[in-house]
């Protein structure tokens, strides 16, 4: 399975990268701009049986974020999977 | 054996891949006469009986992903985590600090400084709470004046826990002015001031609310000794501890 994992920053969490990106833009003549928020995305490839209920990946994938790949006390994260 | 009678208190220092200043806590525990420093590797599970545990700053696993999510499942800090639901003392500096709240051990976060530059200078700390086993030999109200050096010590933690935390008492250090003001002014949306990193409160230390496990970005281990670069201040913390387990092995 192709997994693709996105991670952004809380709402309402400070994100001083994004804070950063958003005062350059205008100065590139980008105006209007707001709201950056920089985040991670991460790509997996992950063996599942092939009689695997699709909802056992998902528990398992949303588990591997829980635990390891995104921090939940701040960050949000979502996920697609794709038959690879 | 220390010179008072008691045996020396046992403070383990673990070792986590990419760990740089496990050498400075180990030579800072060893000018106590009354401790001594331990190893614990962190592919081991076993503390070797050790009275307290410090979890050293660096680099662990070179920050991947984030500070401390990798270290944070090392089979020692299972060790760790039960150690701490026992009430042992656990320490996390810097790099330990970030490790202990991956570890949910502690409450919060520590995101990228709100400069995004990494910050190597000294800052003053204001003691807001000398009640736990790691400030009691401080004063509340003390200014203490040690080094951060960090790219992540902007601390972060949800509203709730955070008046939660206040009326507790567990904020333990905030970054201050030389003369102990401005603490806890900012709310962490400007650069400068006291505070090196644009941590929410201006936290620099905190506590669990059962007082047995302390975090801090600044790093105490450079502050103890006289005469040399870095002065005393970080003494405190160590002295704290060391007689907390003495008191605590008499009380027995």
């Amino acid at each position: 399975m192709d997994v693709r994992v996105y991670i952004t920053p809380k709402k309402g969490i400070l994100d001083p990268q994004g804070v950063a990106i958003e005062r350059s833009l205008p100065a590139l003549g980008f105006d209007g701009v707001t709201d950056v928020r920089v985040g991670k995305f991460i790509e997996l490839q992950v063996a599942v049986p092939n009689d695997t209920p699709a909802g056992d990946t998902r528990g398992e994938v949303d588990e591997m974020c829980r635990k390891l790949l995104a921090n939940p006390i701040i960050e949000d994260y979502t996920f697609t999977i794709d038959d690879a | 054996m220390s010179g008072n009678g008691h045996r020396p208190a046992r403070l383990g220092i673990c070792v986590f891949p990419g760990i740089n200043t496990d050498h400075d806590t180990w030579h800072a525990v060893a000018t106590f006469a009354g401790a001594e420093p331990v190893w614990l590797w962190h592919k081991d599970t076993d503390l070797r009986g050790v009275d307290a545990v410090i979890i050293p700053g660096g680099f662990s696993y070179g920050d991947y992903l984030r500070c401390g999510a990798i270290a944070r499942f090392s089979p020692i800090m299972a060790s760790i985590a039960d150690f701490a639901a026992g009430g042992g003392l656990v320490m996390g500096i810097c790099n330990g600090f970030q490790i202990l709240t991956e570890a949910h051990l502690l409450p919060g976060a520590l995101i990228r400084n709100i400069g995004l530059k990494f910050v190597c200078r000294y800052v003053d700390l204001r003691v807001e709470n000398a009640g736990t086993p790691f400030t009691q030999a401080a004063e509340p109200g003390d200014v203490l004046r040690i080094v951060v050096k960090h790219n992540e010590g902007n601390y972060r933690v949800d509203p709730r826990t955070l008046s939660r935390m206040r009326a507790n008492g567990q904020v333990v250090l905030r970054y201050c002015a030389p003369d102990g003001t401005e603490a806890g002014a900012r709310t962490g949306a400007t650069i400068g001031g006291s505070s090196p990193n644009g941590a929410l409160d201006d936290i620099a230390g905190v506590c669990n609310e059962e007082f047995n496990v302390f975090g801090m970005m600044p790093h105490p281990e450079n502050s103890v000794e006289a005469g040399l670069a870095g002065g005393v201040d970080g003494r405190v913390f160590f002295r704290s501890i060391i007689d907390r387990v003495r008191d605590s092995a008499v009380a027995r």
